[in-house]
C-alpha cells in the first residue's frame, strides 16, 4: 500500500510541478502557502497521521468494540465474548459508584486543578518577582523536585507522612494518630497532586510575569494603583491566554492522572475512587474489561469536550 | 477535492481497522492448538517458573526453595541425561489480586512462564479463559496418569488444581484457619493459656477484658476489600460455616440469608457498637501487614489467621514480622460456630482450607520438559527441601507424614481442624462473589447495619448468576 501511494504522490507532484510552471505562482491563492503540493504535503504528514491511527485511532475504536461486549479479564467471557449493545453504557451512566466516581473526579480536576495547582502556581511565580535571584532560584529548584521526582517515590513520601501510627505529620502537628489517608482521602489526594503539579503553573506563569512591560507597571503604581489592581487592571489583561493554556492542559492532566491509586487505591469505600482508578479497578482488579471500556470511552468523550471548548475559545481570541 | 482526500483517507484507514479488529479478541488464546511433544527431544531448553514469591521478602521460604534447590537440582539431573536446560525464575512479591492480574494478563499475552504458581480458587476462571489447558492435552495423558505422585495426593486437594474433573496441575499444599491469641496479653486480661471459644458469644467476652489493656486492639476479623481474598477465607466463610449452611450449596449460592445477616451483624458488633476492633485498618490499603505486625508487636490479642500467618509472618526465621517469642507467646484455637452444633453439618468447630498448585502455561514451547520439571518440583524429596526447614501442609501424604511432627500448629491443623474444615466451591464465577462479600463486610464493619449490608451483598450476587440461583 505503501509503495503505491509513494508512486502516486511522486507522479502527482510532478504534475503539480509543471502545472505550477505553466501557471505561474499561484499557490498561496488555493491555501498552499508552503508550495508543497498536495502529495508531499501528503508525505509529511503520514507519520504523524499514521502514529496517531495506531495509538489513538486504533484503541479508541477497539475500546468503543469492547465497551459493547461482556468481555472479561478472566472466565468464559475471555475467550467468548458476547455483544451487549449499549447495556454497559446504560450501566455506568445508572450506576451509583460510576456517579460517585464523576462527581468526585471533578472535585479533583477543581480542587487540585483549577484551584490549586493554578492559584499556587501564579502566587509563588508572582512572589518570585519581587524577591533575589538566589532566593527565586532555590524556591523554583523545590517546586521543580515535586515535579520531577517519580511518583512511586513521591508518594511512598507521602505514606510516611500521612501515617496514622508513626507519620510525620502526626508527630509534627500532635494530631495522635489521625489516620488522614482515610479520614480526609480526597483532601490528602488534592494536595497532594496539587504539591506534585504546581512547578508547571509556576514556570508557565513566571515566564507570562518576564513579559509584562515593566513601564506599564512602573506607570501604575505612579498612578497610586495597590497590588490587587495591578494584579487586576495590568497584569491579568497580559497574561489571560496564559491562564487559558494553563488551566486547560492542566485540566486534561489531572482529569487523567493515576497517581492518588498509589496513595489511598481509591478507597475506603470508593470515597476517592476517580475515574481513572475506578476504571483500572473495574477492568483489572474486578476483571470486567467490556464495562471498563465504556466508562474509558466515556471519560474519552468529556476529554474531547474540554479539549473542544477550549480549541473555540482559542479561536474566539484570535478572530 | 481536498475533502474527497481526506473521506478517502478515512473510510480506508476506518477499513483497515476493522479488519483488524475482526476476531481480535478471543481469538489468540483458543486458536493455537497444543502439541506435547514438540520440542521433545531438545538438547538445549529453557524454562521459567513464575510465583508470587521473593527472596528477602513475600513467600521467601518459596522462594529460597525455588531458586535454591529446585532449579540447581533439576540442572543438574538434566545434564546428567545430556540435556542443557536453563530454568530462571520470575519472583513477584505483591497483594495476590494483583499478582492474579498480572498472570492472567501475561497468560492472555502468551508471554507467561512455563510453570506458573496459582491459587486454587482461580482454576474455574483461568481455564473457562483457555489460560490453563487440562495437563492431558498439554502434556499427554499417557505421562500424566504414569506420574507416581497422584497416589499421594489425596481426592479432595487434587481438586484444587482441577476443573470439570480435568487436572489443570499439581496441587501443592493446603492450609486451615485458626484463631490466635496472645497468651502475655490473655493472662494480663485473667484469661486461660489454653482458651478455647466455643461461641462466638466467648469471642466478644475475651475481647471485652482484653479491652481493659491500653494500647491493644482486642480483635481483629478480617473485613472489607483491602484485605481481599484474606476477608472472604479468613473473615465472612469460616463465621458463615458457623451459622449452619455454606455459601455455595447444590449449585446454589447464600443470599441475604439469617447466617449472612447474622455474621454481618457480627463486624457490625466488633468494629461498631462494641468496639473491639479497629475499624480503619480494615480500610487501609496495607491493613493486612499492619495487623501482622500489630500481633507481632504484641499490640493485637485476638486474630482469625491461616496457618501463613504461623509459617510466613511471625516465625522467627525468615517472617515478614517475625516474633522472637512465638513458640511460647502465641496460642491458637479452633474457630467455634455461632453456637455449639450450628456449624454446617452440625459441627461445633468450623474453618475453611484451600490451597494453590503449580500450572502448565499452555504455551510452553517445552511442554514435556516443563512436565518433568513441575513433577520434579512435586516429588517427595525435593518438596523435603521446603518443608523440613519450614514445615507446611503438604498435598503430598507421605511427605505429611515426614515433616509435620517437627510443628506443634500444623499438626494440630491437619489432625483437629481439616476435618471440620469447608473448601471453596470450584465454579468460575466464585472469585466475583468472593469481591462482593469482601464489599459488604466492609459496608457492616464501617457501620452500615447488617440487614442493608446482606441485602446489597444479594443485589450484588444477583447480577453475577441468576436469581434462581441465590437460596436464603
Amino acid at each position: 500500500m505503501s509503495e503505491i501511494d509513494a508512486d502516486a504522490a511522486a507522479s502527482q507532484k510532478l504534475r503539480k510541478s509543471e502545472r505550477v510552471k505553466r501557471k505561474g505562482n499561484r499557490t498561496s491563492e488555493d491555501g498552499d502557502s508552503a508550495g508543497l503540493g498536495k502529495g508531499r504535503a501528503a508525505a509529511f504528514v503520514a507519520p504523524a497521521m499514521l502514529l496517531i491511527a495506531i495509538f489513538l485511532v486504533f484503541p479508541a475504536l477497539w475500546t468503543l468494540y469492547l465497551g459493547l461486549t461482556n468481555y472479561r479479564l478472566t472466565g468464559f467471557a475471555a475467550t467468548h465474548p458476547r455483544f451487549v449493545g449499549i447495556d454497559n453504557y446504560v450501566n455506568a451512566l445508572t450506576d451509583s459508584r460510576f456517579l460517585n466516581s464523576l462527581g468526585l473526579t471533578l472535585l479533583f480536576v477543581l480542587g487540585s486543578a483549577v484551584i490549586g495547582q493554578s492559584v499556587l502556581g501564579f502566587a509563588i511565580a508572582w512572589m518570585m518577582t519581587r524577591v533575589r535571584k538566589g532566593v527565586k532560584s532555590v524556591v523554583e529548584f523545590f517546586v521543580l523536585l515535586a515535579w520531577i521526582v517519580p511518583s512511586s517515590v513521591s508518594t511512598f513520601l507521602w505514606l510516611a507522612l500521612l501515617d496514622r501510627n508513626n507519620g510525620t505529620l502526626n508527630t509534627l502537628f500532635g494530631t495522635g494518630t489521625t489516620a488522614w489517608l482515610l479520614q480526609f482521602p480526597m483532601q490528602s489526594i488534592i494536595v497532594f497532586n496539587t504539591w506534585v503539579g504546581t512547578a508547571f503553573s509556576m514556570l508557565l506563569f513566571s515566564s507570562a510575569l518576564g513579559a509584562v512591560p515593566p513601564t506599564q507597571l512602573e506607570s501604575s503604581k505612579i498612578a497610586g494603583a495597590g497590588a490587587w489592581a495591578q494584579l487586576r487592571d495590568v497584569i491579568f489583561p497580559h497574561i489571560r491566554s496564559h491562564v487559558l493554556t494553563n488551566t486547560i492542559l492542566i485540566t486534561l492532566w489531572t482529569f487523567n492522572t493515576f497517581t492518588p491509586y498509589l496513595l489511598t487505591a481509591g478507597g475506603p469505600d470508593h470515597r476517592s475512587e476517580i475515574l481513572p482508578v475506578y476504571i483500572y479497578r473495574l477492568a483489572l482488579s474486578e476483571g470486567s474489561l467490556g464495562q471498563g471500556s465504556a466508562v474509558s470511552l466515556i471519560m474519552i468523550l468529556i476529554n474531547l469536550v474540554i479539549a473542544l471548548v477550549y480549541l473555540r475559545i482559542l479561536r474566539e481570541k484570535k478572530s | 477535492m481536498k475533502h474527497l482526500g481526506r473521506t478517502k483517507f478515512a473510510v480506508s484507514s476506518m477499513a483497515l481497522l476493522s479488519l483488524t479488529l475482526t476476531g481480535c479478541i478471543g481469538g489468540g488464546s483458543s486458536s493455537t492448538p497444543v502439541n506435547p511433544s514438540q520440542n521433545a527431544d531438545a538438547k538445549d531448553v529453557t524454562l521459567s517458573i513464575s510465583a508470587n514469591a521473593i527472596l528477602g521478602g513475600k513467600s521467601d521460604a518459596e522462594a529460597v526453595w525455588i531458586t535454591k534447590s529446585v532449579i540447581p537440582k533439576f540442572e543438574a539431573e538434566q545434564k546428567a541425561k545430556g540435556v542443557n536446560v536453563k530454568v530462571s525464575f520470575n519472583p513477584s512479591g505483591v497483594e495476590d489480586e494483583a499478582f492474579k492480574s498480572k498472570m492472567s494478563l501475561a497468560l492472555k499475552a502468551h508471554t507467561a512462564a512455563d510453570l506458573v504458581e496459582l491459587d486454587g480458587i482461580w482454576t474455574g476462571e483461568f481455564a473457562d479463559a483457555g489460560y490453563i489447558k487440562p495437563l492431558n492435552d498439554v502434556v499427554g495423558k499417557e505421562k500424566v496418569t504414569a506420574w507416581d505422585g497422584w497416589k499421594q495426593i489425596q481426592p479432595g486437594i487434587q481438586q484444587f488444581t482441577s476443573y470439570n474433573g480435568q487436572a489443570y496441575g499439581i496441587p501443592e499444599g493446603t492450609d486451615g484457619r485458626v484463631i490466635y491469641f496472645n497468651k502475655k496479653l490473655f493472662q494480663k486480661a485473667g484469661l486461660p493459656a489454653d482458651w478455647q471459644p466455643k461461641s462466638w458469644a466467648d469471642i466478644l467476652s475475651a475481647a471485652e477484658k482484653l479491652k481493659s489493656l491500653s494500647g491493644v486492639t482486642p480483635l481483629q476479623i478480617n473485613a472489607g476489600t483491602p484485605m481481599g481474598e484474606a476477608t472472604t477465607m479468613q473473615g465472612f466463610l469460616p463465621l458463615l460455616q458457623g451459622t449452619g449452611q455454606p455459601v455455595y450449596k447444590d449449585g446454589k449460592w447464600q443470599g441475604a440469608s439469617q447466617g449472612v445477616k447474622d455474621v454481618l451483624d457480627f463486624y457490625g458488633k466488633i468494629y461498631g457498637s462494641a468496639k473491639l476492633g479497629d475499624p480503619l485498618l480494615q480500610q487501609e490499603t496495607d491493613g493486612r501487614s499492619k495487623s501482622f505486625q500489630l500481633f507481632a508487636d504484641g499490640k493485637l490479642g485476638i486474630i482469625i489467621e491461616g496457618d501463613y500467618l504461623w509459617r510466613s509472618v511471625i516465625n522467627p526465621k525468615g517472617g515478614i514480622a517475625p516474633m522472637a517469642d512465638r513458640d511460647t507467646v502465641v496460642g491458637w484455637a479452633k474457630i467455634p460456630a455461632q453456637a455449639p452444633g450450628k456449624g454446617v453439618n452440625g459441627t461445633d468447630f468450623v474453618s475453611m482450607s484451600g490451597g494453590g498448585g503449580v500450572f502448565l502455561n499452555p504455551d510452553s514451547k517445552y511442554p514435556q520438559q516443563a512436565w518433568e520439571l513441575l513433577t520434579f518440583m512435586n516429588s517427595a524429596k525435593i518438596l523435603e527441601d521446603k518443608f523440613i526447614p519450614t514445615p507446611q501442609l503438604s498435598a503430598r501424604d507421605d511427605v505429611n507424614a515426614a515433616v509435620l511432627g517437627k510443628d506443634p500448629l500444623l499438626t494440630y491443623i491437619a489432625k483437629e481442624v481439616l476435618p471440620v474444615s469447608g473448601f471453596r466451591p470450584g465454579v468460575a464465577v466464585d472469585p466475583q462473589v468472593s469481591l462482593a462479600i469482601e464489599d459488604a463486610t466492609g459496608k457492616a464493619a464501617s457501620g452500615t447495619s447488617g440487614e442493608a449490608a446482606a441485602q446489597d451483598y444479594e443485589k450484588a450476587l444477583e447480577q453475577l448468576v441468576d436469581k434462581s440461583n441465590v437460596f436464603k
